[in-house]
C-alpha cells in the first residue's frame, strides 16, 4: 500500500525523465546507501573482508561488462584481462609516483584499461556475436601473456606478483597490510557508488540510447546517423574502464596482492555469468548477479551445516562443498528457466505487481 | 542543419536524381539502368510487382548498397560512396518494410534516439546528466513530444515498443524517422498489413507531414488505391527496369504497367 505511483505528478520534463521517478524508489535507494555505510561500523571484519568488499568489486566489474554485453550487445570474454590491465597500470603508477594519492591512481588506471579495451574492440565493426567473443579471447590470452612475460610490469620483483604497498588517505591507511577491512570497505563502497551513479547517468541519456539502438537493430541505428564504430568503441572503452578500476580494487583493496592468474579466463566467465544471471542491460542486475554467484555459496556454506545438524546428520566439509556447488548450479538453472532475462527482470515484475497490489492489474 | 554552401531548394526543384543506376549481386541483376528524379516537396511513389527492385532502389538511395553503375545526385551534389549514417546526416530518413524499431526501448526513447544526430552535448556532461546535457535533453524532449502529439501516440509514450500492436509500431517508426527532420523521407511499405482504418490514419499522417513540413517523400506501396490518391508522381519498376514514370493517371493507363500487373496472354 505504501508503494504507489498515484499523486506523484510530473510538471516538467526534467522531473519526468528522472532516473528514479517514484518517490518511494528514491527513498529506498537512500536507505540502501545509508545501510551500506552503516555496515562498515556494524559488520565484523569477516563480513566486510570476505563478503562485502568482493561483492562490490564484482558488481563493479559486472557493470563494466554489462555496458558492453548488456547495453551494446557485444559479447566479450576479455573481462579478466581488462581487469588485469587496470590492476597492473595502478601498480606501476602508484609505485612510480608514490607522492600522488592512490585514489587518483585507481581512477587513472581505468583509462589505461579503456585504451586497451578500445583497441581490442576494433574488430567489433566487422564481427558480431560468438565470433566477436572469440576475437576478444585474443585480448584475454595476449594480455595474460604480457602479465607473465613482461617483468617491468611488476617492477622486476622476483615473485612476479603484485603486492599492495602501504598507502594512506587523510592519514588513515587504506591499502597495504595495516589497512583495516573497515577502511578498505568504505573506500571501495564510495568508489562503487560514484561509478554506478555515473554509469546510470550515461545509460539513461543520449549515449545509452545509442548503445541500445546498436544492440536492438544495428542497421536502423546506422540509418539514423549513429556511427557504429565510434559507438561500439565508446562502449568498449567505458566498459573496460569499469573493469580496470574493478581489477585495481580487486588486487589492492581486497586480496592485498595477487599474481597474474587472478586475471585468467575463468575470471572472465565468472563475470559473464554474473551479468547473464543478473540481467543483461540492467545496472541493478549487475549487483543481483554478483550477489547470487558470489554471496550465495558463502551463505550456503554457513547455513547448510546448521540446517543439517538438527537431523543428526553431521557431514564433512567436503560434502558441504559439493552440496554448495550442486545447489548453486540448480538455482542458476532454475532462475534462467523462470526468467531468462535475469534477476533484474524478476525485480522489475515484482515492483510492477507491488504498484497495483492487491489487484492483479 | 544544411551545410551553408548548399543552395536552398524550392518546391519543385530536383532534390534527388537517380541516373542510369544498375545494381548487381554476382550474376543477379537487381536494378538495370534505372533513372528518375524526386522533386522537392512531392510525394513520389515507387511501385512494381514483387521482386521488381523497389527496396533495392531505396537501399541504394540511403547507402546500404552502392550502385554498381550509374550515379545518384542529392541536393545537386553527386554522391560519393556513402555509408547509411552519412546519408542520414545528409537528411535522408527511412522506415522499413518489416518494422525495425529498437524493441526494448519505449516509444519515447525510440523517437529520442532519432534525435541522436541533433544532440551535441559532450561525454563529460552526459556523465553527470546535468547542465548542457539536461538542457539539451529537455529541448529535444519538447520536439519529440510534438511528434508524439502529431501522431496521436501519447498514451503509449512509456510503453516498450516490442509490446505494441503492429499498426502502432509502424506509427512509432514514422515518428522516429520524423525526429530526424529529414529532407527526404523514404517509406518502405508504410501500410503493409494494416486494416482500412489504420491505412486511413497513416495516409493522413503522410499527407500532413508533406504539407505541413514540406518534407519530400518517396514511398513504396502495394495498395494501388493509396498510391493513386497520395502520390504526385509514380515510377513503376519491373524486373529491375523502369517501365513507366508519370502522374498516377498516366501510369494507370500505361499498357506495360497493366501487363506487368495482370500478366500478358501468350
Amino acid at each position: 500500500m505504501l508503494y504507489r505511483e498515484a499523486g506523484q505528478f510530473k510538471t516538467n520534463y526534467v522531473a519526468d525523465s528522472a532516473i528514479f521517478p517514484l518517490r518511494q524508489d528514491r527513498i529506498g535507494i537512500g536507505l540502501i546507501i545509508i545501510a551500506a555505510y552503516a555496515l562498515a561500523f556494524l559488520g565484523n571484519s569477516f563480513l566486510l573482508q570476505a563478503v562485502m568488499i568482493p561483492f562490490l568489486v564484482f558488481s563493479l566489474a559486472s557493470i563494466g561488462l554489462n555496458i558492453l554485453t548488456g547495453y551494446t550487445g557485444l559479447l566479450s570474454l576479455g573481462t579478466g584481462a581488462f581487469m588485469g590491465v587496470g590492476a597492473y597500470a595502478c601498480y606501476k603508477l602508484m609505485t612510480a609516483f608514490p607522492g600522488v594519492n592512490v585514489i587518483v591512481w585507481i581512477f587513472v588506471s581505468g583509462f589505461f584499461s579503456a585504451a586497451i579495451g578500445a583497441l581490442f574492440g576494433l574488430p567489433s565493426l566487422r564481427i558480431k556475436g560468438f565470433y566477436l567473443a572469440v576475437a576478444t579471447l585474443a585480448a584475454q590470452f595476449f594480455l595474460q601473456w604480457c602479465f607473465i612475460r613482461i617483468p617491468w610490469l611488476v617492477n622486476y620483483n622476483v615473485s612476479g606478483a603484485l603486492d599492495a604497498p602501504l598507502r594512506t588517505l587523510f592519514g588513515t591507511p587504506i591499502m597495504g597490510p595495516n589497512a583495516t577491512p573497515q577502511t578498505r570497505y568504505l573506500v571501495v563502497l564510495t568508489i562503487v557508488i560514484l561509478l554506478t551513479w555515473l554509469a546510470s547517468n550515461l545509460v539513461h541519456g543520449r549515449i545509452g540510447r545509442m548503445w541500445i539502438a546498436i544492440r536492438d537493430m544495428d542497421l536502423a541505428a546506422e540509418l539514423m546517423g549513429i556511427r557504429p564504430l565510434q559507438t561500439k568503441l565508446l562502449a568498449f572503452a567505458v566498459s573496460s574502464y569499469y573493469c580496470g578500476v574493478a581489477g585495481a580494487l580487486l588486487v589492492f583493496l581486497w586480496y592485498g596482492g595477487a599474481e597474474y592468474d587472478v586475471f585468467n579466463i575463468n575470471q572472465s566467465f565468472f563475470i559473464l555469468f554474473m551479468v547473464i544471471i543478473g540481467g543483461l542491460g540492467s545496472l541493478i542486475g549487475s549487483f543481483f548477479g554478483a550477489a547470487l554467484i558470489f554471496i550465495l555459496p558463502i551463505v550456503l556454506g554457513i547455513v547448510l551445516p546448521a540446517m543439517l545438524s538438527p537431523f543428526g546428520i553431521s557431514v564433512g566439509a567436503d560434502v558441504i562443498e559439493h552440496l554448495r556447488f550442486m545447489i548453486v548450479g540448480a538455482l542458476i538453472i532454475f532462475f534462467l528457466i523462470v526468467e531468462p532475462h535475469g534477476l533484474a527482470r524478476l525485480w522489475q515484475i515484482g515492483k510492477q505487481k507491488l504498484l497495483v497490489w492487491p489487484f492483479p492489474y | 542543419m544544411r551545410a551553408p554552401d548548399n543552395p536552398v531548394f524550392a518546391k519543385g526543384d530536383v532534390l534527388l536524381a537517380v541516373e542510369n543506376v544498375s545494381l548487381g549481386f554476382g550474376g543477379v541483376k537487381a536494378l538495370t539502368d534505372v533513372s528518375f528524379d524526386i522533386r522537392k516537396s512531392e510525394i513520389r511513389a515507387i511501385i512494381g510487382p514483387n521482386g521488381a527492385g523497389k527496396t533495392s532502389m531505396l537501399n541504394c538511395i540511403n547507402g546500404f548498397y552502392y550502385p554498381t553503375e550509374g550515379r545518384i545526385t542529392f541536393k545537386g551534389v553527386k554522391r560519393p560512396k556513402m555509408r547509411p549514417h552519412e546519408a542520414a546526416r545528409g537528411g535522408i530518413a527511412r522506415t522499413f518494410q518489416n518494422v525495425a524499431l529498437f524493441k526494448s526501448m519505449s516509444t519515447l526513447d525510440n523517437i529520442m534516439a532519432g534525435r541522436s544526430i541533433k544532440m551535441r552535448s559532450n561525454f563529460f556532461w552526459q556523465l553527470f546528466r546535468h547542465g548542457p546535457a539536461m538542457t539539451e535533453e529537455v529541448a529535444h524532449r519538447r520536439f519529440v513530444e510534438e511528434i508524439i502529439d502529431f501522431l496521436e501516440i501519447q498514451h503509449i509514450r512509456k510503453t516498450p515498443v516490442g509490446k505494441l500492436p503492429y499498426g502502432l509500431q509502424k506509427r512509432v517508426e514514422l515518428g522516429r524517422a520524423l525526429a530526424m527532420e529529414p529532407e527526404l523521407l523514404l517509406l518502405d511499405e508504410p501500410m503493409a498489413g494494416m486494416n482500412l482504418e489504420e491505412k486511413e490514419d497513416m495516409s493522413r499522417f503522410i499527407l500532413e507531414v508533406n504539407q505541413q513540413y514540406g518534407t519530400t517523400i518517396a514511398l513504396i506501396e502495394h495498395d494501388m488505391g493509396v498510391v493513386m490518391d497520395l502520390s504526385d508522381r509514380v515510377v513503376v519498376l519491373e524486373y529491375g527496369r523502369k517501365i513507366a514514370d508519370g502522374t498516377p493517371q498516366e501510369v494507370k493507363g500505361d499498357q506495360r504497367v497493366i501487363d506487368a500487373y495482370l500478366g500478358v496472354a501468350h
